[in-house]
């Protein structure tokens, strides 16, 4: 087992002709992922990377059962991707994008509320279950298959880095995925731990939090309120200035709120287990979730 | 993108929001001409920076005739304000907005902005005007009245009731507040805004809705829907490195330290910022040079390190993955030599090909040397700079 993506998962690539698209297309393909399909308005009947495109989101899913959507179109084109998904029944749709404007995601993910898509991002690296899907541009080798810890992360490169320690230790990893760094996003860390819970292979989650908004303060409320598998944090940003983006639109202190110290106490609060240095994640982890791996 | 209040009320004006007559002064003679043309005293000069705080710091002064005028507006134009947002050096002032004095009985408080987490638009309304938001939040939060817009049906009449009768104004201002929300809602949506905030709103005698101060920010990815406020843009109100960096499509934040530090990816470039000073060490930045990383990237990204003359020894932390270390480490070399760099570097990379790529960074003559894992990075480069600035080694 695994969450929200297997070896039933069927992909369709949205924006698959782009530099990007193609690029991880190929990528996707060599670690073994289904990718059947692809989208670029015009360019139906073409194949790319030996996948066939297709003129809309709809054509690919009827002719290839094309369950699962990755996006890469441009930032103002990305909210209609997303829609243009979810109309065609798609079930779930990993947003790479970075840029979207906060107004179209705001659109969006109101839509979505009376919709069947789950949408993961954007401005995310995507979402793997290793050894069995990748719907993502994160490197596959560095992730090890047959769990039991699941990853959930508001970062690219910083995931990567993580699970690499975990990996190191010896660690695999059920799912990871990222929930993106935008301020409007879709899957919540709070979805996501909902679903680790339930998830028989899973048996703790690291999340990966950083600085702006309260998502990491609602997942540990969340983890003391429902989860009966221990849950390990770490949170960046701690020398980050007040009142500056850092990077990722939604990366920002405003008004003293969303500050990596208020993280990790409410974290500490609700019994998840903070480590505080990156050099010693996976250390960490290692020793935290000893009793169940 | 931040704006100042003179054009925030430039954009006010045109949706019918009132707004104290006035006009902006870039010179004393301007502010002179500005103060004379509205035909009575007392004025209000107002300095321009987008930093809050500025009527704490003495940038807003009343002037009760025209040589007040011309010695205030003076005074003001040479000064580098300080404010709680300048930071010490405080902003050099280059623009006033001169306003008609008004009588006022009451301050409101009015701001709209995208709710992250409920998903939806936020109006936030105070009673408690002329303060800042957060300072009622913490002390009286039963005088902040919120109500959450849905961003597809748009704003209904009853949003607009709601935050009025909550605020239990005077019936004679309710119609005109009203309407001044839709209007609000308005310029929220068509400019793609992050922040539309009037503080304080006042109510006069004679029960007119006057925005005295306004705040307008853009979220910066909507900009290129909008090329026409490119024209607000002020670049004396940007940092020139990261104005600089950002021309390279780098993600450039200068901080207090003499630690350089390059990282692809914005939270791998914060987690490594703490793990520098986990290691006793300041951070001189925070750099993100994409989750990619291409070798002109990184040479992008030495340029504009190397322009800090408080950079001691330079950090980079690329997490390729599917990137070969090898071509990024004859990046980094061909970039070192493209700059002359003379600084120490620490590498850390982690990618295909590692080895290949140390043996590059180590062959290349060049004072780079290589760090195994992050913890290590941290710890090298804490030992070349000697520990924090200011601190006794």
């Amino acid at each position: 087992m695994s969450i929200y993506v297997d070896e039933n998962t069927r992909v369709v690539v949205q924006g698959i002709t782009g530099r990007e698209g193609r690029f991880h297309t190929r990528l996707c393909l060599d670690y073994g992922t289904a990718v059947v399909a692809g989208v670029t308005p015009g360019k139906g009947g073409q194949e790319m990377e030996g996948v066939p495109v297709y003129d809309t989101v709809a054509g690919a899913v009827e002719d290839t059962g094309a369950n699962c959507s990755l996006i890469f179109v441009p930032p103002t084109l990305a909210a209609d991707a997303i829609l243009e998904a979810a109309d065609a029944g798609i079930g779930l749709a990993v947003t790479i994008t970075e840029g979207i404007p906060v107004l179209d995601m705001l659109r969006v993910k109101t839509h979505l509320r009376n919709s069947q898509l789950r949408l993961i991002g954007p401005n995310c690296p995507g979402i793997i279950s290793p050894g069995r899907s990748k719907v993502g541009i994160m490197p596959g080798a560095i992730h090890k298959p047959g769990g039991p810890i699941g990853v959930i992360s508001r970062s690219g490169t910083l995931t990567y880095e993580v699970v690499d320690q975990l990996t190191k230790q010896g660690i695999g990893q059920s799912t990871c995925l990222g929930i993106g760094g935008d301020p409007v996003n879709g899957t919540s860390f709070l979805d996501a731990l909902e679903a680790f819970e339930r998830d028989p292979e899973t048996a703790g989650v690291l999340i990966v939090g950083e600085i702006g908004g309260d998502a990491e303060e609602r997942a540990a409320e969340f983890a003391a309120r429902e989860m009966t598998k221990p849950v390990v944090g770490f949170v960046a940003g701690l020398t980050a200035p007040p009142g500056r983006r850092m990077g990722h639109a939604g990366a920002v202190i405003s008004g003293g709120s969303g500050t990596a110290r208020s993280k990790i106490e409410a974290l500490r609060e609700n019994g998840v287990t903070v480590c505080e240095d990156l050099g010693s994640l996976g250390e960490c982890c290692a020793m935290a979730f000893r009793g169940v791996l | 993108m931040k704006i100042h209040e003179y054009q925030a009320k430039e954009i006010f004006a045109r949706y019918g929001i009132p707004v104290p007559s006035g006009g902006p002064a870039f010179s004393v003679e301007e502010a002179v001409s500005v103060a004379e043309d509205l035909g009575s005293y007392p004025v209000v000069l107002k300095v321009q920076i987008h930093a809050g705080g500025r009527g704490k710091g003495g940038g807003v002064q009343l002037a009760r005739s025209r040589n007040e005028v011309e010695s205030i507006a003076s005074s003001l134009l040479s000064m580098n304000l300080v404010t709680h947002q300048t930071g010490g050096r405080g902003q050099p002032v280059k623009r006033l907005l001169v306003e008609q004095g008004l009588d006022l009985e009451q301050e409101l408080y009015l701001s709209f902005i995208p709710d992250r987490s409920a998903g939806k638009i936020a109006i936030v309304a105070s009673d408690a005007g002329g303060v800042e938001i957060e300072e009622v939040a913490r002390e009286s939060p039963e005088r902040i009245v919120t109500v959450h817009v849905d961003p597809l049906l748009g704003m209904y009449p009853y949003h607009s009731r709601r935050v009025a009768f909550g605020l239990d104004l005077p019936p004679e201002v309710r119609k005109e507040f009203l309407a001044l929300l839709g209007r609000m809602y308005r310029i929220f949506t068509d400019h793609d805004c992050s922040l539309l905030e009037i503080n304080p709103l006042v109510i006069t005698p004679d029960k007119r809705v006057i925005a005295l101060d306004a705040k307008v920010a853009f979220d910066d990815n909507g900009l290129v829907r909008h090329q026409s406020l490119a024209e607000y843009r002020d670049p004396d109100e940007e940092d020139p490195l990261e104005r600089q960096a950002s021309e390279y499509g780098l993600n450039y934040i200068k901080m207090e330290g003499n630690v350089g530090n390059m990282v692809n990816g914005a939270g791998l470039a914060m987690a490594t910022m703490d793990l520098i000073k986990q290691a006793g060490a300041e951070p001189a930045n925070f750099l993100d040079v994409g989750g990619g990383a291409s070798a002109e990237m990184v040479e992008n990204g030495f340029k504009i390190l190397l322009s800090d003359d408080s950079v001691r020894a330079v950090l980079i932390n690329i997490f390729g993955g599917i990137l070969r270390c090898d071509v990024l480490a004859r990046g980094v070399v061909q970039a070192a030599e493209q700059v002359g760099l003379n600084l120490p570097v620490v590498v850390r990379m982690e990618g295909t090909n590692v080895e290949e790529g140390r043996r590059i960074l180590a062959e290349s003559g060049l004072d780079l040397r290589t760090a195994g894992d992050v913890r290590e990075a941290a710890e090298q480069i804490a030992a070349i700079v000697g520990g924090a600035p200011g601190e006794k080694a």
